[in-house]
C-alpha cells in the first residue's frame, strides 16, 4: 500500500497497529511507543545524570504551571500567579508552583547583607545575620497559606473558568525556621505591655502587619525553609514569617524587622486593604482569621469528565481554625450529602485531601464539598454568606463551591441560590 | 484574653528550658546601635507615634507629585490603572464602591507611613521626609481634606480627620481563633434543599478570557482524547499555537497543512523528519521565513499532529 495510506491506517489506532506489527513478524515496530511496539526510550540510552543538577518536571508536564488571570492586575510587579491546583495531588504544594503575590516584585535579596532587627517593647533588643537565624533550634511544620483575596473575584457571581483562579491563591508546605515565641524571649519582650508585633518585609514596598502577641506566641514561624530548603525568593528568600491560620499578607515575606508594640499599626495593608466591607459600608479591620474552606479540584472547571463510570472526587480542605474534622460531598447541587475520605495525616493549618468515590452515568451534575472543622464550624452557602456580608468585599470568601457537569461531561463554575 | 504567662511557660518547656533562664539563653546576634534600628524602623501608627521632624506644603506636594506620582496615578489621582488616590467619598456603601485611599483610609497617617516605605512605586524610599509631608498634604488636598494653602507637619498630620475615621469595625469573630463566625451553617445531609437553582454562571464574554484551561491542566487530570483521532489533533494544534501560522487549507507564515501533506504523500521517511523539524524549528523549505523551534510542545503531541498533517489533514 502506497505509504500515506499506510500511514493514516497506522494513526487509526494502537490495535491495528499491532496487528501490523504481528503481520510483518517485527519484534518492536518502531512506530509505535505502546505495546506490541518497543518505544524509543527502550531502545536507546537515556540522558546522563546531572543532565539538570537541579531536576525539573518531566516536558510532558508543562501545562502544570502558575498562571495570571488577565486582566485582575495592572502591573506585573504587584500582581498575582495563581497554583494550578487542579492539577496536584496530595497535600503539599510544590515550591515552584506556591502561589505568588508581590507588592513590588520579587527582591534579589543577598542572604549576607540581610539583617533580622527584633525591638521595640523589649529589654535587649537584636540584630541577626542569616547565620545566627539558622543556628537557633529550629521547627519544621506543615500549613497552608490562603491569600486573604482568595475567591474575591467571585462575590458576586461566579467570574472565572476553574479553579486554578477560584481558589488558587492556596498554597501548603512543610515550613521549617525558628519559633518566633522564642526571639521575642530571647529579646526579652515586655510582658505587661507587648499586645502586638509589627513584621516588615525588605522589598521595595516594606510590606507591613500587624500580628497580635497572641498568634506571635502560639504557632508563628521565622522561617528560612520550604519544603527541606530554603525558600524560593518568591516565597521570601532567605525569610519569611510564616502565620498559620491567618490570610497569607500576614506571613510577610523577605522579614527584615520585628517590632513589639502596645497597638496595632494600621498599616496600609490593614486600612486600605485586606479590611473587609460590609453592607452597611463598613470595613471589618483585622480580620486575621481563614475560616474553614474546601474545594473539589477534580473534576473541576474548565475539564472535561472523558468517559462515563468511575471517578474519584478528589479536593482540599482547610480551617484556620485548627485541623479539619469532616467534608461531605454533594453531587446534587447540595440536596444529598455523603462525607468523604480524609486522607491522613490532618494537620491543624494545613490543607487535608479528601477523596469520594462517584460513578457518573451522563446525568448532569453539580457537585460541591463543605468541610466541618474541629470547632464545629460548618462551611457557608455562597447565599448564607452574602446574607451576613453583601456582595461587595473582596476578602475572606469560603463559600461552599459549586461545579456544574452538563450531560457532555464539561465541568463549568456556577454559583446557586 | 490570651494568658501570656502560659504562653511562655509551655514556649520554655517545650524548649527543655527553666521558666527564669536568662533572656540571651542562645547568645546569638548582637544588640543593634540605636542608628541601625533608627534607620529601618520608619513606622508611624494613627497616633502620630514615628513621625519624624519636617514640613511640607501643598504647594511643593503638587510640583512633587506632577513630577514623580502623576504618571501612574493621573493628574488628580483619579487612575485606577494604578490605583485611585482621589475621589469615591461617600460611595461605600452603594452598590458601585469608588475604593480611594481618599474615600477607605482612616488615618492620614497611614497615608505617609505609605508613601514614604513604598512610593513611587519604581523607586520607594527615595523621598525625604518633607517630601513625604508635601506629597501627603497634596494627595489629602486632592480629597478636599486639606486646603490648598496647608501645610503639614507632624501636629497638623495628626489632627488630620479622614472622612472615614470612623469607618472601620473590630466587632468580628476573625480576630482571634476563637472567636465566633457570623454564619451558622448546618451540615445537614438529606433532601436539604428543594429546588436547586442556578443563580449565576460564567458570562458569555468571560469564557475564553483565561483560554483553554483544559490545555492548562494536567493530562491525567484533564484527559484529552487519544492522539489518534483528528478532533484532538487539531485541537492540540490550537492549543500548541501552530495554528497562528498555519491553516489546514490556507497558509499563513507556514505552509497550508494539506500542502505538506501532498508533498510528503510518498515518503515514508517524512514524518521522524518533520517531527525533528517541527521540534528543532527551520527554514528554506517552503520560503524564507523561518519556523521557531517548537520544543515547548510535549514531543507526543507533536509526534500526533505531524500524523495528523501526513494523513492529510482532515476532520
Ligand atoms: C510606576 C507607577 C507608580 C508611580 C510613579 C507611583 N505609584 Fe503609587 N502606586 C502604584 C501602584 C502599582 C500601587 C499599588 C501597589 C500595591 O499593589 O501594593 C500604588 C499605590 C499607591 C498608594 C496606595 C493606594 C491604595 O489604595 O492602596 C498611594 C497613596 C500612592 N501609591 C501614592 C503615590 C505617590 C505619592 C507617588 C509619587 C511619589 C506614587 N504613588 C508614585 C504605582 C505608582
Ligand atoms: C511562528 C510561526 C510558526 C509556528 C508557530 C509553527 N510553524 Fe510550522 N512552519 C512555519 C514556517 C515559516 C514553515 C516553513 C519552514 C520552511 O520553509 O522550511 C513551517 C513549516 C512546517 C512544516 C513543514 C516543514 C517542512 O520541512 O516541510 C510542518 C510539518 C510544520 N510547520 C508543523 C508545525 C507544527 C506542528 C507547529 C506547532 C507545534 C508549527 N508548525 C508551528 C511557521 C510556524
Amino acid at each position: 500500500m502506497p505509504a500515506a495510506s499506510r500511514r493514516r491506517f497506522l494513526s487509526q489506532g494502537v490495535a491495528l497497529s499491532g496487528a501490523i506489527a504481528t503481520g510483518r513478524g517485527i519484534a518492536g515496530d518502531a512506530k509505535s511507543d505502546t505495546p506490541p511496539g518497543e518505544p524509543a526510550w527502550s531502545r536507546s540510552l537515556g540522558a546522563p545524570i546531572l543532565a539538570s543538577p537541579y531536576g525539573v518536571p518531566s516536558r510532558y508536564e508543562a501545562n502544570t504551571v502558575r498562571r495570571q488571570s488577565p486582566g485582575l492586575t495592572r502591573t506585573p510587579h504587584s500582581s498575582v500567579a495563581f497554583t494550578p491546583l487542579a492539577s496536584l495531588f496530595g497535600i503539599i504544594t510544590p515550591s515552584g508552583l506556591h502561589f505568588e503575590r508581590h507588592h513590588a516584585g520579587v527582591p534579589d535579596v543577598d542572604p549576607r547583607a540581610h539583617r533580622l532587627i527584633v525591638h521595640g517593647l523589649v529589654r535587649e533588643p537584636r540584630i541577626y545575620t542569616m547565620d545566627d537565624l539558622v543556628r537557633f533550634p529550629s521547627v519544621s511544620r506543615i500549613h497552608f497559606i490562603e491569600c486573604g483575596a482568595n475567591s474575591g473575584m467571585e462575590w458576586a457571581n461566579a467570574a472565572v473558568p476553574g479553579v486554578q483562579y477560584s481558589h488558587g491563591m492556596l498554597g501548603c508546605s512543610e515550613w521549617t525556621g525558628v519559633p518566633l515565641a522564642v526571639l521575642l524571649e530571647e529579646a526579652g519582650f515586655d510582658r505587661k505591655r507587648a499586645r502586638y508585633v509589627l513584621a516588615e518585609g525588605a522589598d521595595g514596598a516594606s510590606l507591613t502587619r500587624t500580628i497580635p502577641i497572641e498568634f506571635a506566641l502560639d504557632d508563628v514561624i521565622v522561617a528560612y525553609a520550604q519544603n527541606g530548603e530554603m525558600l524560593r525568593p518568591e516565597q521570601g528568600y532567605p525569610v519569611r514569617l510564616i502565620v498559620p491560620g491567618v490570610q497569607g499578607v500576614s506571613s510577610v515575606k523577605w522579614l527584615r524587622r520585628l517590632e513589639v508594640g502596645d497597638a496595632p499599626w494600621n498599616t496600609r495593608e490593614e486600612s486600605l486593604h485586606y479590611v473587609d466591607l460590609m453592607p452597611n459600608g463598613v470595613h471589618r479591620q483585622y480580620t486575621w482569621i481563614q475560616e474553614a474552606k474546601s474545594v473539589i479540584t477534580s473534576p473541576s472547571g474548565g475539564q472535561t469528565i472523558a468517559a462515563r463510570g468511575y471517578q474519584e472526587i478528589r479536593g482540599l480542605a482547610w480551617s484556620g481554625r485548627g485541623r479539619v474534622k469532616r467534608v461531605d460531598v454533594s453531587t446534587d447541587g447540595g440536596r444529598n450529602w455523603r462525607t468523604a475520605t480524609l486522607q491522613e495525616p490532618i494537620l491543624p493549618k494545613a490543607l487535608a485531601r479528601f477523596r469520594c468515590d462517584w460513578r457518573w452515568q451522563g446525568e448532569p451534575a453539580f457537585l460541591q464539598s463543605r468541610v466541618i472543622d474541629e470547632t464545629g464550624y460548618v462551611q457557608p452557602s455562597i447565599a448564607a454568606l452574602r446574607e451576613v456580608r453583601g456582595k461587595r468585599s473582596i476578602y475572606h470568601n469560603n463559600a461552599i463551591q459549586t461545579w456544574r457537569v452538563a450531560a457532555s461531561g464539561e465541568v463549568s463554575n456556577v454559583q446557586l441560590g | 484574653m490570651f494568658n501570656w504567662v502560659e504562653g511562655l511557660v509551655a514556649a520554655a518547656f517545650a524548649l527543655g528550658l527553666s521558666a527564669g533562664a536568662d533572656a540571651s539563653r542562645y547568645d546569638l546576634g548582637r544588640t543593634p546601635t540605636t542608628a541601625e534600628i533608627a534607620a529601618w524602623d520608619i513606622d508611624v501608627r494613627p497616633d502620630g507615634t514615628g513621625l519624624p521632624d519636617g514640613r511640607g506644603s501643598v504647594a511643593d506636594g503638587q510640583r512633587l507629585y506632577d513630577a514623580k506620582c502623576a504618571s501612574c496615578h493621573g493628574t488628580f489621582g483619579e487612575s485606577t490603572d494604578y490605583m485611585a488616590l482621589a475621589g469615591g467619598v461617600g460611595t461605600l456603601a452603594s452598590d458601585q464602591p469608588v475604593r480611594t485611599t481618599g474615600s477607605k483610609l482612616n488615618y492620614a497617617t497611614t497615608l505617609f507611613d505609605y508613601i514614604r516605605r513604598a512610593m513611587p512605586f519604581n523607586a520607594p524610599k527615595t523621598l525625604t521626609n518633607d517630601e513625604v509631608y508635601a506629597l501627603t498634604a497634596y494627595v489629602l488636598n486632592l480629597n478636599d481634606i486639606v486646603p490648598a494653602g496647608a501645610m503639614l507637619d507632624r501636629a497638623s498630620l495628626i489632627a488630620v480627620k479622614m472622612p472615614n475615621r470612623d469607618g472601620f469595625t473590630r466587632q468580628h469573630g476573625m480576630g482571634s481563633v476563637r472567636g465566633t463566625p457570623d454564619t451558622r451553617a448546618k451540615a445537614c445531609m438529606h433532601d436539604c434543599v428543594a429546588n436547586v437553582r442556578v443563580t449565576s454562571e460564567l458570562p458569555e464574554y468571560a469564557k475564553g478570557s483565561h483560554g483553554d484551561i483544559a490545555l492548562q491542566t494536567a493530562h491525567w487530570i484533564a484527559p484529552q482524547a487519544p492522539a489518534s483521532g483528528s478532533a484532538a489533533a487539531i485541537a492540540t494544534a490550537k492549543g500548541a499555537g501552530c495554528m497562528a501560522c498555519h491553516g489546514v487549507a490556507k497558509g499563513v507564515i507556514g505552509p497550508a497543512f494539506v500542502d505538506v501533506a501532498r508533498k510528503y504523500a510518498d515518503d515514508a521517511g517524512a514524518e521522524a523528519r518533520l517531527v525533528r523539524k517541527v521540534e528543532e524549528g527551520g527554514s528554506g523549505v517552503w520560503g524564507s521565513a523561518p519556523m521557531p523551534g517548537q520544543a515547548h510542545v510535549p514531543a507526543a503531541d507533536v509526534r500526533a499532529i505531524v500524523r495528523w498533517i501526513l494523513g492529510g489533514a482532515g476532520d
